[in-house]
């Protein structure tokens, strides 16, 4: 067993335990602690299979922005913890048995055919082509190019679902008092210019 | 070496777990959000094996598009989630029965 496989069953090994630990963890917070653990697995398995910078953008994507953003909400919330037993073990079954099958026809599937890539000639980006380059600039050098499109697309989808969440978490609080500068200006004509004697003063109403 | 095949069976392992967790979970919404996750991520898992074992860099590009779109679903998602808590109180699965289902 060389040292890549090994690293490669640690990883993935991680990665399963802790995503079974995502789904029955008690605690909320637990689950997204668990869930930045298989993300960083993943990571690792990333870098195993040369794609270098994906597995840096998902630890600084995902650890470093989706988990943490998971851990504010689920603190934030104040989520009761202590659940009834009987609740969780009502839906076992169903979710078991989908799982099952789930497993059994993709596991049926993966062990039993044996992927003939060689024969596939569809390839419109092969790596030799960047064989030179570092994984960065290969990406860059085909994101910025044949995927521009797709790229401003994928910033189009990124500032409506920043927008989206801004919008839907604004509140308008009533009864605070804060200043209203067009309402302010606009009372100007309400106010009277008093020329006031010297030593009379006015009568204020 | 490894093969493609043990990456994608951990791919399907990655994904059964996140499916039966959208299943079993009971508790809160916010599981469900992760288990989501974890989907995602064994879908980004395949596309980068099988870019390397195709040799082909399109792959790591789909990837990338689904990290974007996957980090656009969870801000929405949790946005929802805070005004829903907001209004209901909670985020219990039980609970939400506002359209009757």
């Amino acid at each position: 067993m060389t040292v890549t496989q090994l690293t490669f069953y640690i990883f993935s090994s991680v990665i399963l335990l802790s995503a079974l630990m995502v789904i029955s963890a008690r605690n909320p917070v637990h689950s997204v602690l668990f869930l930045i653990l298989a993300f960083l697995n993943a990571a690792g398995i990333f870098v195993i299979l040369h794609a270098e910078f994906l597995a840096m953008i998902l630890i600084i994507v995902y650890v470093g922005a989706v988990a943490v953003l998971f851990l504010f909400v689920v603190m934030m919330l104040d989520i009761k913890t202590t659940i009834e037993k009987s609740n969780i073990l009502q839906y076992m079954p169903i979710g078991l048995f989908i799982g099952f099958v789930f497993i059994a026809e993709l596991v049926i599937v993966l062990i039993n055919t044996k992927l003939e890539l060689s024969n596939m000639q569809i390839l419109s980006n092969p790596l030799n082509k960047f064989a030179e380059l570092s994984n960065t600039k290969a990406i860059g050098s085909v994101l910025y190019t044949d995927y521009i499109l797709h790229f401003q697309l994928a910033g189009v989808i990124l500032l409506i679902a920043m927008i989206g969440s801004i919008v839907l978490t604004l509140r308008e609080r009533s009864g605070v008092k804060r200043q209203s500068v067009s309402e302010q200006l606009s009372r100007s004509s309400k106010i009277d210019l008093v020329d006031v004697k010297s030593k009379e003063g006015i009568d204020i109403k | 070496m490894i093969e493609l095949n043990q990456f994608l069976i951990v791919s399907a392992l990655l994904f059964t777990i996140g499916v039966i967790g959208i299943f079993l979970n009971r508790k809160n919404v916010i599981i469900i959000l992760m288990s989501i996750e974890i989907i995602l991520l064994s879908v980004n898992i395949n596309l980068v094996a099988f870019s390397y074992f195709l040799a082909d860099l399109t792959g790591q590009i789909f990837s990338l598009f689904v990290l974007t779109v996957a980090a656009a679903e969870a801000a929405i998602g949790l946005a929802i989630l805070v005004i829903y808590n907001r209004n209901a109180g909670n985020i219990e699965i039980e609970k939400i029965s506002a359209l009757k289902g």
